[in-house]
């Protein structure tokens, strides 16, 4: 296991009587060289999760795990220098995430810096061959960020994120910003460096059908929780939790006949408040099986199947 | 054949700025069917809510202008109306709905009186019948508690609940037609589907036109009867949506749908991303705007595009590869990154 995290919790005080619970006691692993896709609705704190796996935020309660090596509840400046050799983020708006008074060559090269490499010429010599691998010019390097477009900018986020030769990245929501022609050029890429570099990727998106492309394992979030987690095509083929089922019902095809002979009721309301959560399940309100207990009692993960667990009482 | 309540011919529309003219949607036509939904599909920067923008005379002018073309709803040219005249169709013929809700709506007003307001002014009702009726709409886009919603701000809304709010604004008058420029974009997929729901109940019960703006091809297939693919300002392949989905016929529609993951049919095949981007509209390639980034190119689609070419009865691409008039001195192009 390269990641690996343990009862992971992080919650938010809001006021004196009011928690946000982000993140509610999360246990997955993540294995060498696999992509983990994670999904769920916005506000299920998909991007939390990411964030607080690499340092980003500090977390409640629970461990996190790096090659088994157990990582500070909150982060220092040391541990930052530290594990950010290892662990990686790209980010979801190319636009607000490299700062616009930086070229890109002080934006790409900035990791490099501060791991130590103080030699400007060797620093220009790998950003120079860092946009070539990644799609841009060498040249591009004395320009600004507002002179990209958003395919090119989130390339450059990703050669930032790789130039350090990490060992995880966390790829959050990196191709919603994107038109699908774009997607498509980016998908492509991350899957390159994966196999090139050995990377092990925690891939956050909303869309269904790409997560099951590039990922492995696919887990599923709600309202801070896991409940569905298994090899990508298997729960999206075969879906387990009433919510994943939901979720993948309501993805449209891109195949007019298909969604022509498609029933489906789509999922009712939306997402609770993620403010002072209850005991039972928290899709309980939105599910069409629940039972009187889901009410009550909070479902935990269990192993349905090889490889597959699931958070539900229709299993246990 | 259906009779068609809109009808845009040689629509073109450009932006005067600073650094120069940009030709943003050039020769555009199309027709929208009674009770039938139209899909634009495209990348960013094609054009796609320009075109609709102007139809509606919400281009802002200038720097826009309307250069060329005609639209006419019902029979009746709509292009270039005063703002009096405009505004007796805006919102009473054609409704819109924008991607993002919490924008376009005022966050200052009720969502019951904002409802409201449109009826007070184009059907001059009083202030109480129309939030009565205001209600009645919010009820109808499957609004829970719509009495007590009437009388929340927009912030106390969610994203899907203020797109509904939105569409039963817009269905206040009782629209033939309904533009949706990206109505689900930004909402998550179980949303969407219930958004999308609500658009084609109301076409059912309504009869209702819709023109739907999206680059999301999914989203076509569910709810789309005819789809017109645009880029670069031009609409490149339009026709039924079983013939762009199943007889593409303009390399960019069919570069669109491998660059997507399929779950169905050869479900692992490898994404075929479409290199390079878009053309810069300032100056237009005088030949096909696809040249650069297509992987068929042949020298006469760089000299020049052809007309608009009928496949079958009501599928039209506009490519070389498809004309009887194409010159026949062609060598193909490799086109490399």
């Amino acid at each position: 296991m390269l990641v690996r995290s343990d009862n992971l919790t992080k919650h938010f005080h809001l006021s004196k009587n009011q928690t946000l619970h982000a993140v509610d006691g999360i246990s997955l692993e993540i294995s060498q060289n696999e992509t983990l896709g994670l999904v769920g609705e916005s506000g299920s704190g998909k991007s939390t999760l990411g964030k607080t796996l690499v340092g980003l935020l500090g977390r409640t309660s629970g461990e996190v795990y790096f090659n088994e090596e157990p990582l500070p509840k909150a982060f220092s400046a040391e541990d930052h220098l530290r594990y950010s050799k290892q662990m990686q983020m790209i980010f979801q708006d190319p636009y607000s995430s490299l700062n616009p008074r930086m070229t890109i060559l002080d934006i790409i090269g900035e990791g490099l810096y501060i791991q130590g490499a103080h030699n400007k010429d060797q620093i220009r010599e790998l950003v120079s061959s860092w946009l070539v691998k990644v799609g841009l010019e060498p040249d591009h390097m004395s320009r600004y960020p507002h002179e990209f477009s958003g395919g090119q900018r989130q390339r450059i986020g990703i050669a930032r994120a790789m130039i350090i030769e990490p060992s995880f990245v966390v790829c959050d929501e990196p191709i919603s910003a994107l038109d699908v022609s774009v997607q498509a050029q980016v998908v492509n890429l991350l899957d390159e460096l994966k196999q090139s570099l050995g990377l092990t990727l925690l891939f956050i998106a909303h869309d269904l059908s790409m997560v099951r492309y590039v990922s492995d394992r696919m887990a599923v979030m709600y309202l801070g929780s896991l409940v569905e987690c298994g090899p990508a095509n298997e729960v999206f083929f075969d879906p387990k939790h009433p919510y994943t089922e939901l979720l993948i019902e309501s993805n449209p095809e891109p195949d007019p006949k298909l969604e022509r002979s498609r029933q489906f009721e789509p999922i009712q309301g939306e997402i609770t408040s993620p403010v002072n959560i209850q005991p039972g399940c928290r899709f309980a309100d939105r599910c069409p099986k629940v039972m009187d207990q889901c009410r009550s009692v909070t479902p935990h993960l269990i192993a349905v199947d090889t490889n597959r667990t699931v958070a539900c009482h229709l299993y246990s | 054949m259906s009779e068609n309540i809109l009808e845009v011919t040689d629509l073109s529309v450009e932006f005067t700025t600073y650094g120069g003219t940009v030709k943003a949607v050039r020769d555009v036509s199309f027709n929208v069917e009674r009770g039938k939904t139209l899909a634009i599909v495209g990348e960013s920067g094609c054009g796609k809510s320009v075109t609709v923008q102007s139809i509606m005379g919400l281009t802002p002018t200038p720097p826009g202008k309307i250069t060329s073309g005609s639209a006419k709803l019902n029979g009746r040219e709509i292009l270039g109306l005063p703002t009096r005249e405009a505004n007796q169709f805006r919102g009473v013929e054609i409704g819109m709905i924008f991607q993002d809700p919490m924008t376009s709506l005022n966050p200052t007003m009720t969502i019951g009186d904002q409802i409201a307001e449109t009826l007070m002014v184009h059907r001059g009702k009083s202030r109480r019948d129309a939030f009565n009726q205001a209600v009645e709409l919010l009820a109808r886009t499957h609004i829970p508690e719509a009495t007590k919603r009437a009388k929340q701000y927009p912030f106390e809304f969610s994203g899907g609940m203020l797109q509904r709010a939105m569409i039963a604004q817009s269905l206040a008058c009782g629209p033939a037609i309904l533009i949706a420029d990206e109505p689900t974009t930004a909402l998550d997929v179980t949303i969407q589907a219930q958004i999308l729901e609500i658009m084609l109940e109301l076409q059912r019960t309504e009869n209702m036109s819709i023109i739907l703006i999206t680059h999301d091809l999914a989203v076509v297939a569910r709810i789309a009867d005819n789809v017109a693919v645009m880029y670069a300002g031009e609409i490149i392949e339009s026709g039924s949506v079983d013939d762009i989905f199943y007889q593409s016929a303009h390399p960019y529609t069919v570069g669109l749908r491998s660059a997507m993951p399929s779950n169905t049919g050869d479900r692992d095949k490898q994404l075929l991303p479409i290199a390079g981007s878009p053309p810069d509209l300032f100056s237009p390639p005088k030949g096909c705007g696809y040249y650069a980034r297509c992987p068929y190119a042949m020298e006469a689609c760089h000299e020049s595009a052809p007309d608009p070419y009928t496949l079958t009865e009501g599928h039209i691409a506009r490519c070389w590869l498809h004309h009887d008039d194409a010159p026949p001195t062609d060598v193909i192009h490799r086109v490399t990154r």
